[in-house]
Formats: structure tokens, C-alpha cells, sequence
């Protein structure tokens, strides 16, 4: 039990919380950083996504190369950016960790705002239609709300990902809480990795409840009726399309 | 090695460091086949117990989501205190228990969609719980699992890279080496191999889906998307 009293003794010392280094500031810096990428990804690959199921066309390229995107390791991006010297230091690291989290966070959200608008029933598309409203106004009106469930679970899985990788900026020079975990590897301080690991979890598990409370409200009314859960996300389990369907 | 210029590529880099670069590859495979085939063994008893019992089903989930959520950096963190760096164990506890909920949530969907006729048909024909199980209901999941198994393995060889913050990492040691020396050869190495791994790695495990579900073949998508 000594080495937790250590863990809960430097969770609690107060000023490990102050300063350039303290724990308010760093879980500051992760958090912004993590709302930039999601936002972002949401710009781009939701756009991309409405495009896409709004039309109906290219859905299952999207599709796949989203999946392929998985398999790119963060870690070869944020230190490849990283070493740019256009790069490399703009806004203490910032830029190459947006960067690079940016491109692992679009491929959730993309997929499931596509299947989300695909998902919306065909006949009440055309009954739209059929009642005179223009294309933006069914996008807007009809298919936006009811892809909603399905996009804010993609959101959410992006957002869990890049809360948890953004850990690894901190081994490319942007300080957050990853700076506790590697600094702590680093120096054989396993106290500080640890309490730097709970502190990322405890932003995790914050992100997934903020959303799925956000989820709930965006939600229309009528939607609401079964628990908006994980199963809205066709990101996640995936019993279909893969690279080699195609 | 001394270098003056950085260029985007050399290729001089990988034939004087091959045999470094295949070591770090095999590396690469041997973390991730573990990971996979544990993530598995673990996975699909658990997957059947949560399916049959509803008991089972919260804590199963409640700890594979956190297991997920939990960042691998982190878990390697939390282990290293118990199981020490450049250590197998470390890594793998941490990969295997981010299979876990993808592999169980694709099980436990796979037996959800087995057709009630099929399981009656089983139980008229005089099968067991135990032979209906593992004659009709865990094929029928098959190609639930196989996609369960697909998503996780691409998604353990991209998270490999990051063991190499504890010493190991296969081809993560090439990003790792590249940025510590400011080369972009190494980490382009690094990149490539590993999306070229995930890209067989599912490429076999498609190929051993068609045999083992020669009835899905020709069908088409069979669900989802």
C-alpha cells in the first residue's frame, strides 16, 4: 500500500498543482488541445460526411479509407511533424500535435456521419421532397437531426481517442498530462507516471460523460425514448466493409 | 552514422539498416500476434458467458470500456511499477486489454444475430447447450467475430508504436530513433511498415474468414454497412 499512499500523497500535495509545470496547467493544455482537434475533425470530416450521405455518392471510398486511416500509428506523425522545422515549434508544439490528432480523429466521426445520414429513412426523405423543401432545407430540417445520434457517437469515440493519445504530444515537446507519464517513465518516478495516468484516465472518462450528456440534449425529443448508447456507433464494431470488399 | 542533410527519404538509410529495421518488424508481429491471439482466447468465453447471462453482461463491459478508455500510455504507466519496462508483460497487458471490448462487443453481436430457427433447429436436432454453441451458434457469429478481429488487429499494430515509450514498440523504435536524431527516414520506414503490416494482417484475416464461412461468400455485405 505505500507506493498508492505516494500516488494519493502527490495528488493531494497542493503545489503540484500551480506553476509552469502544475497539474491545472497542464490539464489545461490537454484539454484545449483536445478540443481543437475534435472541432476540427468535425469541420472536416463531418463536412465531408454530410457531403457524401447528403448525396449518397462515394460513400463506401470514404468508407474504407477511413477504415485504412486506422492503422496509421500516431506516433510516426507527431514525431515526423515534429521534426519539420516549419513545424516543429510553432505555439510550443501545438501545431504538430493538432496536426497529427486531427488525422486520427476524422475517420470516426466521417464514417459515422455518413452512415448517419444514409441511415435516414428514404421514404421520409421523399415525403420531404414531395412537400416542396429544397435540398438544404431536408439536409437541414430532416436529415441533420436524425443523423445526429450517430455523429455524436463518432464524435465520442474521436474524443475519447484523442484525449487518451494526446498523451503522446507530450513526448514530442507540447506539455499536458502526458508530461507526467513520460517524464515519470523517463526517470524511473513511477509515483508521478502513475498519478499523470490517472489524471489522463479521469479526463477520459469526463469527456465520455460530457458527451453523452450532450448527446442526450441534442438528441430530438422523439429519438430520445431508447438510451442514445454505444450502438449508435457504426465506427466501432463494424461486422462489413473493409479495405479488401472494395 | 553522421548526417548533414535531412532529406525526405534516403534510401541508404534502409539497406545499411536492415537488419535492424527487420528486427524491429518482427518485433512489431510478435507484440501484435500476442496481443490478438490472447485479446482472443480472453475475449470469446467472456463474450458467451455476458451473451447467456444477463448478470455476467455489466461487469464484462464495465471493465472492457474502461480497459478501452483507459490510454495505453498510460496503462503502460500505471504497469510499469508491477512488471517493470522492456518487458513483454507490460506491453501486452495494455494491448490485449484494448482487444477486449471490441472483440467482446463483436462476439455478443454476432450470437445476438444468430436466427432463432437455426438455434431450434439445433436444439430439435438434439444438440447440447455446449454442441449448439459450438456447432451452430459460434459459426453463425463467425463473420461478426472475423470483423471484430480485423478492427482489433489494425488497431493493436498502430498501437505497438507506442510501447516503444517503455523500451519495446517494434517498429515504434524507428519513430522513436528518427525523431531523437531529427531524420525523417527512420520514421517514414516506421510508418510505412507498419500501415503495410496492418494492410496483410487484414488481408490474411479476410482470406481465413472466406474459408471458414464459405456460406457468406458471394452474399455480399452481410450486415451493417
Amino acid at each position: 500500500m505505500g507506493f498508492l499512499a505516494h500516488v494519493f500523497g502527490w495528488l493531494t500535495t497542493s503545489s503540484n498543482y500551480w506553476g509552469p509545470q502544475g497539474i491545472v496547467l497542464l490539464f489545461w493544455h490537454q484539454l484545449t488541445l483536445s478540443v481543437v482537434v475534435v472541432a476540427s475533425a468535425i469541420a472536416l470530416g463531418g463536412t465531408v460526411g454530410v457531403i457524401l450521405g447528403h448525396t449518397g455518392k462515394g460513400g463506401l471510398v470514404a468508407i474504407n479509407a477511413a477504415n485504412a486511416f486506422r492503422a496509421v500509428p500516431t506516433l510516426a506523425l507527431l514525431t515526423l511533424l515534429a521534426i519539420q522545422p516549419a513545424i516543429s515549434l510553432k505555439w510550443n508544439g501545438f501545431l504538430a500535435a493538432w496536426i497529427a490528432l486531427t488525422v486520427l480523429a476524422i475517420p470516426p466521426i466521417l464514417t459515422n456521419t455518413f452512415v448517419g445520414m444514409r441511415e435516414v429513412d428514404a421514404d421520409v426523405r421523399d415525403a420531404a421532397k414531395g412537400m416542396g423543401l429544397t435540398g438544404g432545407q431536408v439536409l437541414r430540417t430532416i436529415e441533420a437531426p436524425l443523423a445526429l445520434p450517430f455523429v455524436m457517437a463518432g464524435v465520442r469515440t474521436a474524443a475519447i481517442e484523442v484525449v487518451a493519445t494526446s498523451t503522446l504530444a507530450a513526448y514530442v515537446s507540447y506539455s499536458d498530462l502526458g508530461t507526467f507519464v513520460i517524464s515519470g517513465l523517463d526517470t524511473n518516478n513511477s509515483v508521478v507516471a502513475f498519478s499523470g495516468a490517472i489524471l489522463v484516465a479521469v479526463m477520459a472518462g469526463l469527456v465520455a460523460l460530457v458527451l453523452g450528456v450532450l448527446t442526450r440534449v441534442l438528441t430530438p425529443v422523439p429519438l430520445r425514448r431508447r438510451r442514445v448508447s454505444r450502438t449508435k456507433d457504426v465506427y466501432f464494431p463494424q461486422p462489413a466493409a473493409g479495405l479488401w470488399d472494395m | 552514422m553522421l548526417i548533414g542533410t535531412n532529406p525526405f527519404f534516403r534510401w541508404s538509410y534502409v539497406t545499411s539498416n536492415w537488419a535492424q529495421i527487420q528486427g524491429d518488424l518482427i518485433q512489431h508481429i510478435e507484440l501484435s500476434l500476442i496481443a490478438v491471439a490472447i485479446g482472443t482466447v480472453i475475449s470469446i468465453p467472456l463474450a458467451v458467458l455476458a451473451w447467456r447471462h444477463r448478470l455476467v453482461r455489466v461487469p464484462v463491459f464495465g471493465i472492457a470500456s474502461t480497459l478501452y478508455i483507459i490510454p495505453s500510455l498510460a496503462l503502460f504507466a500505471i504497469l510499469v511499477p508491477i512488471t517493470g519496462t522492456y518487458s513483454y508483460v507490460t506491453a501486452e497487458v495494455a494491448l490485449v486489454g484494448y482487444t477486449l471490448l471490441i472483440l467482446i462487443w463483436n462476439t455478443v453481436a454476432g450470437l445476438n444475430a444468430v436466427p432463432a430457427d437455426a438455434r431450434e433447429a439445433a436444439k430439435a436436432l438434439g444438440y447440447s447447450e455446449t454442441g449448439a454453441l459450438l456447432r451452430v451458434d459460434l459459426p453463425l457469429a463467425l463473420p461478426f467475430i472475423f470483423a471484430g478481429l480485423r478492427v482489433a488487429t489494425s488497431t493493436v499494430i498502430g498501437l505497438v508504436t507506442v510501447s516503444a515509450l517503455i523500451g519495446l514498440g517494434g517498429l515504434g523504435q524507428q519513430m522513436t530513433y528518427g525523431f531523437n536524431i531529427g531524420y525523417n527516414t527512420p520514421i517514414i520506414v516506421g510508418l510505412v511498415l507498419s500501415i503495410a503490416l496492418a494492410a496483410v494482417a487484414d488481408l490474411l484475416l479476410v482470406g481465413a474468414q472466406r474459408l471458414l464461412v464459405p456460406w457468406a461468400r458471394g452474399r455480399g455485405r452481410s450486415s451493417g454497412i
